[in-house]
């Protein structure tokens, strides 16, 4: 009963499945799926980036983290909050305490607060434990600065968008004019006004103009050259350090416990093999490896013809 | 105990006698274990997946416990609780990334030990209801993983609440007020999360509790074994401790080294970066997926893009839903009585085809849509239910399996290594020198 029940049931789903794979099959072949700019080949991967906390054994560059927090600071800041950090985890770039009460002190933005005397909303300046400020006040007042985009927030950004801390290179990097191919073939394809074209941004028209436009736009204290390239990288590595601050110790526990484990696993192979040993030759006296039944065994094989049996001498 | 000659057990100090005289507990926790449990002497690495699982329910249960205590199931604040815990916790990072990937470990090692299950026939009499068991622990964990998932309170945990749920709106009638009821509200939102954080942390449990009646009546028939002869005497097993602990203890090894790889080093390849931005229901992701160890269930879930009599939906809903349940019957639906795949030649070169197309479904359900996904999904999807409901019962009929060895012992003799791998990982079939 249950095998009939289960034969119908099974010919009912398969039956619908071929059915369904006949009509979308005709239906494929004879209106094909309109093509778009992004599939057609103008949406791009992101370009490589080695960064210094790449890999099992990747550290952070705290010269570059630095650099990177000066650029949001200048300019990413102005548009993006980062409300996942605080003013005291850039204690971790190397900044002193006394450096980061004084970058905490002089944000452009301030943190909300309540008049102490009157109650009435009021601000007041950063200190060490605040998180980043929002520059906007909510996102309707985010909304209404940026033609109704929103500006995401960053603290998580390279662990947000598919292709990481390369992405983020890319798209600062990527803008670019329309190439004339794309509306030669999408002539309905053409950017928005108010929009900028990036191969690098999912539907490849962004609202962010483009932050980075010229070398030189921040001056480096430690003398790095500040082309829109270098700024592009500290920018997307200080991004690495925002996602996952823990990632210097993630790496070095990991590679600690990874060595301990490779320790215990070849112990335990070993003392597995030990114990199993024991276990054959407790079984060869009085058990089939007995050497009178492999004698007897290997006879039979040879009669028969089958190579490969056990040696008559049991060895 | 079942087996004649499985060890009662035998206080060893003064203490613990008294303490059995008056309440049999050590006893019950020696019976438990299994220790006197004479397990047969071949089994395979394959035997280890069954203590693996049972090991990842454990650290799941820990790490769970602990972050449990650093959340909060708020929509508000689900999101940036998991960040605090990623930032501020200590070794909050360990025990979150050891947790999102210990999921999906847990699944590797149940896959692994529902796959052995298929190959050796472990569903076939007298272990039936062990089978059943173990079926119930894997939807219990699938529902688990599955709120735990919304937890985060991402795009992804949020679009696939609202998917998932949705499942029961294709139902005619109650389908929707179900839908509502389960959900307490029209969409996702506060009443959702705090019941699915009230599940998640009881369904583990339950889970262990079946776990408990999975090895309980594993421990009347006793393990199977590679070769699916039964236990004859004595010579044909081992005491489970030390032998098969050593084993074990090797096994957990390999397994935590990869585990631990992942977790250190690839953290997040097995999530989706769409889970790194809070929930927006304003805002549909391009691709709603969900968490790898579900793909297969959604390809079959995807492929029904017909309405025949019923509508689609409710075609892919009964499908997926059909595609486990319709495990419970296999110990019926094969009928062979010979349990191992290995002297089985036509069983085994399907059992392959099976595997080959678990891992297209896979494919297929991760994949954007395209047609031809969706045509590979389609043929996939029929493959998988014609293997199980028709081409199973029709080879248990025809096939002719080849001869059996006498015994355990006597296979050991042809060679372990060989009797014991699964066709294609060992040089050559068995030896059939009868």
């Amino acid at each position: 009963m249950v095998r009939i029940i289960g034969f119908l049931v099974g010919l009912a789903f398969s039956g619908v499945l071929l059915l369904s794979l006949l009509i979308n099959g005709v239906g494929a072949i004879k209106e094909p799926a309109e093509k778009t700019a992004e599939k057609a080949g103008f949406l791009l991967e992101p370009k490589p980036l080695h960064l210094a906390s790449d890999g099992p054994f990747g550290k952070f560059d705290r010269q570059q983290l630095q650099r990177g927090f000066q650029i949001y600071k200048e300019v990413c800041s102005a548009c993006h909050s980062l409300k996942l950090v605080a003013f005291r985890d850039l204690r971790q770039l190397g900044y002193t305490e006394a450096e980061v009460k004084a970058i905490a002190n002089q944000w452009q933005t301030e943190v909300p607060s309540i008049n102490p005397d009157t109650g009435e909303p009021a601000t007041r300046k950063a200190i060490p434990s605040d998180h980043f400020p929002s520059p906007y006040a909510n996102e309707t007042a985010a909304r209404a600065a940026n033609s109704n985009a929103l500006p995401p927030d960053l603290s998580l950004m390279t662990k947000a968008r598919e292709g990481g801390a390369p992405y983020v290179h890319s798209l600062l990097t990527g803008f670019q004019p329309q190439p004339a191919a794309l509306l030669k073939q999408f002539p309905d394809a053409k950017t928005p006004p108010g929009l900028y074209y990036n191969p690098y941004f999912a539907n490849l028209n962004i609202h962010m103009p483009p932050p980075l436009v010229s070398d030189g736009q921040v001056s480096f204290a430690d003398g790095t050259k500040p082309t829109v390239d270098q700024m592009a990288k500290d920018v997307a590595a200080f991004l690495v350090w925002t996602a996952e601050p823990k990632l210097e110790a993630r790496h070095a526990t990991g590679i600690t416990v990874l060595l301990f484990l490779l320790v215990a696993t070849v112990l335990a192979y070993l003392s597995y093999k030990n114990i199993w040993a024991e276990a054959k030759r407790v079984v060869a006296p009085k058990g089939p490896l007995d050497p009178e039944n492999r004698a007897r065994r290997a006879t039979a094989m040879s009669e028969a013809g089958i190579e490969g049996g056990p040696k008559p001498d049991g060895a | 105990m079942s087996f004649g000659w499985a060890q009662e057990y035998q206080p060893k100090s003064g203490f613990m006698r008294w303490i059995d005289q008056r309440m049999p507990l050590p006893r019950l926790v020696y019976g438990a274990v299994g220790g006197g449990y004479p397990v047969p002497r071949n089994l395979n690495y394959f035997w280890n997946f069954g203590i693996l699982s049972g090991l990842m329910l454990t650290v799941q249960i820990v790490t769970g416990i602990v972050l449990a205590m650093h959340y909060y199931a708020t929509a508000d604040g689900a999101f940036d609780s998991v960040e605090h815990i990623m930032r501020d916790v200590n070794a909050g990072w360990l025990l979150r990334y050891s947790h999102a990937n210990g999921a999906s470990f847990f699944f590797v090692a149940v896959y692994i030990h529902i796959f052995r299950g298929l190959y050796f026939g472990s569903y076939k009499a007298p272990r039936e209801l062990v089978w059943m068991l173990g079926l119930v622990i894997y939807l219990l964990m699938m529902a688990t993983a599955f709120m735990g998932y919304v937890l985060p309170w991402g795009q992804m945990s949020y679009w696939g609440a609202q998917v998932i749920t949705g499942f029961f709106s294709a139902f005619p009638v109650v389908g929707e007020p179900l839908r509502i009821f389960l959900l307490g509200g029209y969409a996702p939102d506060q009443a959702a999360l705090n019941r699915f954080f009230s599940l998640h942390y009881l369904l583990p449990f339950v889970i262990a509790g079946v776990v408990i009646l999975h090895i309980w009546s594993l421990h009347i028939p006793g393990s199977g074994n590679p070769t699916g002869v039964d236990v004859k005497t004595e010579k044909d097993t081992l005491p489970f401790h030390p032998f098969y602990t050593a084993k074990d203890g090797f096994g957990v090894g390999v397994f935590l080294i990869l585990y631990m790889g992942v977790t250190f080093f690839w953290p997040d390849y097995l999530g989706h970066a769409d889970n790194y931005i809070p929930a927006n229901p304003l805002a549909t992701p391009a691709h709603i997926v969900p968490e790898w160890y579900f793909w297969p269930f959604y390809a079959i879930l995807r492929s029904f893009t017909v309405d025949f009599i019923l509508a689609a939906k409710l075609w892919g809903v009964l499908a997926m839903f059909s595609s486990i349940l319709l495990l419970f019957f296999l110990p019926w639906l094969d009928t062979s009585p010979v349990r191992s795949g290995n002297y089985r030649p036509v069983f085994k070169r399907f059992f392959w085809l099976l595997v080959a197309d678990v891992f297209v479904l896979g494919y297929v359900g991760g994949a954007e849509i395209s047609p031809v996904n969706i045509a590979l999904g389609q043929f996939a999807s029929a493959y998988y239910f014609a293997h199980f409901l028709i081409i199973l019962p029709l080879i248990s009929k025809l096939e002719r399996p080849l001869p059996l060895p006498n015994s355990i012992s006597e296979s050991v003799l042809h060679g372990e290594a060989e009797e014991s791998a699964p066709y294609g990982l060992a040089t050559s079939g068995p030896v059939t020198a009868e």
